[in-house]
């Protein structure tokens, strides 16, 4: 199944019945799959007039206690960002998902990987975390999208799902986890549904009385200090033995992982650790990883974004080395298996060294 | 006094009011007055003019202050 | 004398507003359009079956007032919000309530699209011609030769385009039924308002389409007037650009009478 159509087929069976988005290549698939698939099971798809008013109907449909997802590419989750900070600060949960493309600006349509920054460090404005999940080929299209919603909706935050343009054309084979009932779903006892029988419920972000946003950040500060010990997902290959650890996700994993096997039948000892959560980044797994002289290898569609999550979680503990290639070009393993050489060789031919 | 003219009255919450005067514009049987004295906000608010003088029609529970108030600080009451 | 007359109690507090007092201006236009709306709703027997989402703007803190549940957006967002949650509980009423910076300026793609999809929500818009919360800047609305603080010398439509009539580019599209344009700034005015309002939300309960009515209401502060002059100025001035009435309405609901 293609990629874009699995995300949709999982959110529907995840319970998500609310879609709100705007068309962009390369996920289109997505909003066309769900504008039917949504009504088969008795659920709404608007087209919105533009990604920043899907992402305020999905503010909308989740404060009125739905299950709600809208997708986009970069320049389209630039858009939302006022939406997203919007509801970290109202507690709101959502999936939102960003099926990159080159950037910045217009860029083109392929895959790249240069949102990670948008994903992980805001790109809305204010206090809060984002947990991003990223997968990397369909079959966790299909698994992290169920994550996507049970997260968001223990904690009352959005998440965001990162694919690219290639990840959501590629078909691959998929076993979709069991359909949820939505019987079955958390009772919201939050949100609004007309005040019949209750105090009327105000649900909004601005707190203007003294001290009231400094107290509702440090809680909000409290649930991403939860998310951050509790959530953290990650992989790894073959690290027992390695002496170079490379580090990607998504996409750029499946690439590393077939240089990782190709030069590990050279005889080269090559790990691959696979950050699945970029936020909460799983630091302490990846700084234990880096120790007994081992390198580490960060290889990413893009100039350089996760590499500085690396950096915070090794230090100076190992040798860091990058290599990045953005625009949406994909190298082939065979061009990773030549970085990686460099790395053991330790001759900087291809991709650097970071100096810390 | 005229007993009979007085079909209504009413009731004006004074720290609700912000003194703006709409109410003493619109009242037709001039019943309402400016209240010099301040409210906790420090505005001067209106004034029902209970007694009514020679000559002066009272209040006829007609609900135009009201109805223009802002704050909802009226209550109108009328003669059953 | 009072205590040999009984009286029976014929204006009073309405169930869908909160007893606090508000941080509107003496003399705004805000405070009798939000009586409006709740004494309507209790009319109508609604309260309870209510989201309402207001604005960001001078009455961005209406959930303090309005007695039912509501919800904040982003600027100009509100209609989309209101989707969003109209889509959830279409069993609900959902209404929105608007300044002119929300509704016609950052919000205006929003404001058309939820409108033509003929989105069963009913969106009060409060037209004072200004920008209030952030201290009297020059809105869509304001009218020609009015001065703003972004505007000084007042409007000019060489310099600034002429006032936008959002309310008529509105009913236009296929999907709104019902459009009215009222003023709160006289008795008379007020009690016309309310009858709009009322029918609007009827075309809610009706599930005919998308709805509004549009308020004039004053802004003496920002204007800098008092609030008799105020009042006055809308109902010799703001009308001329603004003239009150029906424009469109497509209920039917005249013909029954």
């Amino acid at each position: 199944m293609r990629g874009s159509h699995v995300v949709g087929e999982a959110a529907v069976r995840a319970g998500c019945r609310y879609y709100f988005g705007y068309p962009i290549t390369p996920q289109n698939e997505l909003p066309e799959y769900l504008s039917a698939r949504m009504l088969d099971v008795g659920g709404t798809f608007i087209q919105g007039e533009s990604e920043v008013a899907s992402i305020n109907m999905v503010l909308g449909a989740s404060v009125a206690g739905g299950r709600v997802m809208t997708s986009s590419s970069s320049p389209g989750i630039s858009l939302k960002q006022e939406g997203i900070s919007y509801m970290a600060g109202m507690e709101l949960p959502g999936v939102i998902i960003n099926m990159m493309r080159g950037g910045p600006g217009l860029g083109n349509i392929a895959a790249s990987a240069a949102d990670y920054f948008q994903a992980t460090r805001g790109g809305g404005h204010g206090d809060y975390r984002t947990p991003v999940l990223a997968p990397s080929g369909c079959q966790e299209l299909a698994e992290l999208t169920f994550v996507a919603f049970d997260l968001a909706d223990k904690y009352r935050n959005p998440v965001m799902l990162l694919g690219d343009g290639l990840m959501g054309q590629v078909m691959e084979p998929v076993v979709f986890p069991d359909f949820i009932d939505i019987k079955d779903l958390p009772q919201k006892d939050w949100a609004l549904t007309g005040c019949d029988g209750r105090e009327p419920r105000a649900i909004f972000s601005m707190l203007l009385g003294q001290g009231e946003l400094y107290t509702h950040n440090l809680e909000l500060q409290k649930k991403f200090d939860r998310i951050k010990a509790e959530e953290q997902r990650w992989e790894t290959k073959n690290a027992e033995d390695a002496d170079i650890i490379v580090v990607a996700y998504g996409t750029a994993a499946r690439i590393a992982e077939s240089a990782m096997d190709d030069l590990r039948s050279e005889g080269l000892a090559v790990g691959l650790f696979r950050p699945i959560t970029l936020w909460p980044y799983p630091m302490t797994t990846l700084r234990e990883l880096a120790k007994n002289g081992r390198k580490v290898a960060v290889f990413e569609l893009c100039l350089g974004q996760m590499v500085e999550d690396v950096i915070l979680s090794v230090g100076e503990r190992a040798e860091i080395y990058f290599y990045g290639i953005p625009g949406g070009n994909i190298p082939t393993p065979a061009e990773v298996a030549n970085f990686l050489r460099s790395v053991a060789k330790g001759d900087g031919k291809v991709g650097r060294r970071i100096e810390i | 006094m005229a007993k009979n003219t007085i079909k209504g009255k009413i009731a004006i919450d004074r720290e609700r009011c912000k003194g703006c005067q709409i109410c003493i514009e619109v009242c037709p049987t001039n019943r309402i007055e400016v209240d010099r004295s301040l409210n906790k906000k420090g505005y001067s608010p209106a004034r029902f003019k209970e007694n009514v003088s020679e000559g002066e029609k009272g209040c006829t529970g007609c609900a135009q202050c009201a109805t223009v108030c802002p704050e909802v600080a009226i209550e109108v009451y009328r003669a059953k | 004398m009072s205590a040999e007359v009984a009286y029976k109690q014929v204006f009073g507090w309405p169930e869908s507003l909160k007893k606090n007092p508000t941080h509107y201006c003496p003399g705004c236009g805000h405070s009798i359009a939000h009586r409006l709306v709740a004494e309507c709703l209790d009319e109508l027997g609604l309260r309870e079956k209510t989201i309402g989402v207001p604005p960001v703007g001078c009455s961005v803190l209406a959930y303090n007032y309005f007695n039912f549940d509501m919800v904040e957006a982003p600027h100009g967002r509100a209609l989309a919000v209101a989707t969003g949650v109209k889509r959830v509980h279409p069993d609900k009423i959902v209404l929105t309530y608007q300044g002119d910076g929300d509704l016609a300026a950052i919000g205006t793609a929003e404001t058309i699209h939820a409108a033509n999809r003929g989105e069963r929500i009913t969106t009060i818009f409060i037209n004072n011609a200004i920008y209030g919360m952030t201290g009297g800047q020059m809105a869509p609305t304001t009218v020609l030769g009015q001065n703003a603080t972004t505007a000084p010398g007042g409007r000019d439509p060489m310099l600034h385009g002429q006032p936008i009539d959002i309310s008529r580019m509105l009913a236009i599209s296929n999907g709104v039924v019902y459009v009215e344009r009222c003023a709160v700034s006289s008795f008379k005015h007020i009690r016309k308002a309310k009858k709009a309002i009322k029918k609007a939300f009827q075309c809610q309960l009706d599930d005919l389409g998308f709805s509004i009515v549009e308020l004039l209401s004053p802004c003496p502060t920002n204007w800098k007037m008092t609030p008799k002059a105020a009042w006055a100025w809308v109902n010799e001035e703001m009308v001329k650009t603004y003239p009150l009435g029906v424009i469109k309405d497509e209920t039917g609901y005249e013909d029954k009478k």
